[in-house]
């Protein structure tokens, strides 16, 4: 196979620079594996790393810093049948270091060429996030307060399934990145290699002392036997494949009318925990059932089954303008926590407004009538209030019937629970009449 | 009439799956989740790819990849989620790369409030790149914009190559609605052109009386390549001020230049008007009440919604609001669009009432707001 290499571009690095080396064991390694030009991509990070995909033939992209592996990942996923191969620095590793974990665990089958040279080069020598404390470098005496990181052993951790750490002077560096590139998975090579043009004009490194520093770690090639498993595309096509295709909206014929021809505005007061969102969109579909417009405005903290959760719902036979509700036909007290926040409302009701106060919720005086109910005495979980109090409207003849609920329900709730939800609005009793006050 | 509930966020995820969209990744943030969790129901059993990113950094640069490889691709998000996209927009920007970005506001700034409503990214989306160079910024009103709208982003995305933003608000995107799905009219879906076969093909060049490059996806057969950096028309790194003066002159124009083809609004015009309130986003809702309870009544007013918020539809605000002697500009935020509209009517009477306190601006606000500024003059 003929070179890949950029020939209206030849390698333009430092003189010395272990850089060339590898762009040219990057070529051999192409040459070896019979690929072309349009079967691989270069993602290329930033600094020196990133002047690869100028080098070579092939599909390139260049983006921001650390952030070589994101666009390698969309690449890989969308373009399955390409070889993709991501050049990095050390100081990609330190910017991208949430990539690069996330990498490892993913297994997609990529490979990630770390030219490791203990600095940022293109920036002016400073420390990078495998540069040795001892060193001397650009950022002053930071980098004496920081422990390197060691890559491999980072990215072993993180569940990568091909690590090599090798040095940029290696004989054979063709057939290691070969190697990489042939394993189907994420394959990581960490190249440690000279900066001629900052690194090493302040501190000794030569091939040698690579070497020599290599041997004194515990050997890292090839696959990590712990970490062996299936390769995140296939396995993420395979279990795609395996899912039901989403169902399209719901459409709901209107086949009801509705007790009151006008607008109604119900407002739902409880606490996180009691369904009131759900509530609030069964109270939607039956009116759809009805034919009417619909909207369901809901409010709750960010915290999870805790602190008030509260539905404004309104149902109209006019298109719906402003979402909110100032002035409420029903309001449905359950919660203390939804009534505490909303007792502004309570101001605004007139003598035709409902309040369904649950027994042991308090209540702002206003002019609404008032139907308390005893659900506790009633059997009625607290969970289920806010059901109960759909039936009690429909019980009342307010904002919906029975039989647009009973319909509603059957449109959304799951088989198993539906006779149980029917059995609790058919035994829901209202109890003694209205209060006025 | 047979009718759906959906909520915003749905819609949108609706309107992205029907556009062709096959590629989504999103970081979860209230109020957003619920896009990412449609498109996973969506995506995977389409054949696409839906992905939760380690974070929104990684989120938009897979869909930057996934799209240079062919793909129509989404991300969403809120505020916080924008800041941490920045990078990637301008890289969207300056390499012309489409994308369609999902931002539903909420009460910022920073974390601010997860589960309150606003509208105040209207100039950080606009800004949030570096170099300033222009972006699309679409604002839904309710559900059925919220479908519509998204298929209008992914058109103009295609298209101008470029990232298309919708500007929603936990108002519209978490708040359940009925529509009548079968009643919409949808655009004709447009794909990215590829050059004529034959030719030779360079990555950005612009061949005589067009503004935009054609498109090969990388794995195309042909070599393509993509960069951040400043490029010529070959992809290669540019030092040339000529060019480099001409493509970010181009990018600023195909915007510009385009914006009266999709300059989407809502007009409500009354002849004996003198007051027409201008707004956006959900806001137009409690303003389109205020405007039916006038319409009747001795003093109408007009309204004018705009859908298309970047680039500023100059033209169009122009000329919707030549007969009036005042412009009531409503807006979620402390006064944000209000300084373009000024910009754009420096002759005329401009006032503006804005809030931001987790609460929508409502009816009686407006007709406060309308009332008050009657009786300055």
């Amino acid at each position: 196979m003929p070179s890949l290499l950029n020939e209206s571009r030849p390698p333009v690095f430092c003189p010395g620079c272990s850089h060339e080396r590898i762009t040219h064991a990057l070529d051999s390694c192409f040459k070896n594996m019979g690929l072309q030009g349009n079967q691989v991509v270069i993602v290329s990070d930033i600094g020196c790393s990133g002047l690869f995909d100028t080098y070579f033939h092939t599909h390139a992209f260049h983006g921001l810093h650390g952030r070589a592996l994101n666009y390698a990942t969309g690449l890989k996923l969308a373009q399955p049948e390409l070889k993709v191969v991501v050049t990095m620095g050390d100081g990609g590793l330190g910017i991208g270091g949430a990539h690069l974990l996330s990498a490892c665990r993913r297994n997609l089958d990529l490979t990630l060429l770390i030219l490791n040279n203990f600095n940022f080069g293109m920036t002016g020598g400073q420390f990078s996030a495998t540069t040795p404390p001892a060193a001397l470098v650009a950022s002053g005496f930071l980098n004496q307060l920081e422990s390197p990181m060691d890559v491999c052993q980072v990215a072993r951790s993180a569940g990568a399934s091909y690590v090599t750490r090798c040095s940029s002077y290696r004989k054979d560096l063709p057939e290691v990145l070969e190697a990489a590139l042939r394993f189907e998975g994420f394959s990581l090579v960490d190249m440690w290699g000279l900066c001629p043009g900052r690194y090493t004009k302040k501190n000794k490194l030569t091939p040698k002392i690579i070497e020599e520093a290599l041997g004194n770690m515990p050997p890292l090639e090839g696959p990590v036997k712990e970490n062996l498993r299936q390769e995140y595309g296939h396995h993420y096509r395979e279990l795609a494949s395996r899912e039901k295709p989403a169902l399209p909206p719901l459409k709901v014929e209107a086949k009801f009318r509705p007790p009151h021809p006008g607008r109604q505005d119900v407002v739902i007061l409880g606490r996180a925990g009691q369904k009131v969102i759900t509530a609030g969109e069964i109270l939607c579909l039956a009116g759809l059932l009805a034919g009417l417009w619909v909207t369901q405005k809901n409010e709750y903290d960010i915290t999870v089954l805790r602190g008030p959760s509260i539905s404004e719902l309104i149902l109209s036979p006019e298109k719906i303008g402003y979402t909110g509700i100032d002035r409420a036909s029903v309001v449905v007290a359950i919660g203390q926590e939804g009534v505490d926040r909303r007792s502004a409302l309570f101001d605004h009701l007139d003598e035709d407004s409902l309040v369904i106060q649950a027994q042991g919720v308090e209540v702002p005086p206003s002019k609404a009538r008032v139907q308390e109910v005893d659900f506790k005495g009633q059997g009625v979980s607290i969970q289920d209030w806010a059901l109960a109090c759909l039936s009690i409207m429909a019980t009342l003849d307010e904002v919906i019937s029975l039989e647009m609920l009973q319909s509603a329900l059957k449109l959304i709730v799951k088989e198993q629970v539906l006779t149980s939800a029917l059995e609790l609005i058919a035994r829901i009793q209202v109890g003694d009449g209205l209060k006025y006050r | 009439m047979a009718s759906s509930l959906l909520e915003g966020n749905e819609a949108i995820a609706l309107g992205a799956f029907h556009s062709g969209c096959r590629f989504f990744a999103g970081y979860p943030i209230t109020p957003a989740t619920t896009i990412f969790n449609a498109m996973l129901r969506l995506l995977p059993p389409a054949g696409g790819v839906c992905l939760q990113g380690e974070d929104e950094i990684a989120s938009i640069g897979y869909c930057l990849g996934a799209s240079m490889a062919g793909l129509k691709v989404m991300t969403a998000t809120s505020g916080p989620g924008i800041s941490l996209y920045s990078e990637h927009i301008s890289f969207a920007i300056g390499s012309e790369i489409p994308i369609v970005v999902v931002d539903v506001q909420r009460l910022g700034p920073s974390t601010g409030s997860a589960t309150r409503g606003a509208d105040g990214d209207i100039q950080f989306l606009r800004w949030g790149n570096s170099g300033g160079l222009p972006v699309i910024v679409l604002a839904p009103v309710d559900v059925k914009d919220c479908y519509h709208l998204t298929m209008e982003a992914f058109n103009l995305a295609q298209e101008l190559r470029c990232p298309v933003f919708i500007a929603s608000n936990k108002e519209i995107g978490m708040t359940r609605e009925s529509i009548d799905m079968d009643s919409l009219v949808m655009p004709t879906i447009r794909e990215r052109e590829a050059p004529p076969p034959g030719e030779p093909f360079l990555p950005f060049e612009i061949p005589p009386g067009r503004e935009v490059p054609y498109f090969l996806p990388i794995g195309d057969k042909v070599l393509v390549r993509q960069t951040s950096s400043t490029h010529g028309p070959d992809g290669y790194i540019t030092t040339d001020p000529n060019q480099m003066a001409e493509s970010r002159g181009r990018l600023m124009r195909k915007l510009h230049g385009a914006v009266d083809r999709f300059s989407f609004y809502e007009a409500h015009m009354e002849n004996d008007a003198d007051t027409l309130l201008l707004t956006y986003g959900v806001t137009a809702r409690a303003a389109k009440d205020v405007f039916e309870e006038r319409k009747s009544g001795r003093k109408p007013i007009s309204l004018l919604v705009l859908k298309t918020l970047w680039p500023v539809p100059a033209n169009l605000i122009k000329e919707k609001t030549k007969d009036v002697k005042r412009i009531v500009v409503l807006e979620m935020n402390l006064g944000q669009y209000v300084g373009e509209v000024r910009r754009v009517l420096c002759d005329k009477r401009v006032d503006f009432f804005g809030q931001m306190d987790g609460r929508l601006i409502n009816p009686q606000q407006i007709k406060e707001v309308i009332n008050h500024a009657q009786s300055i003059e």
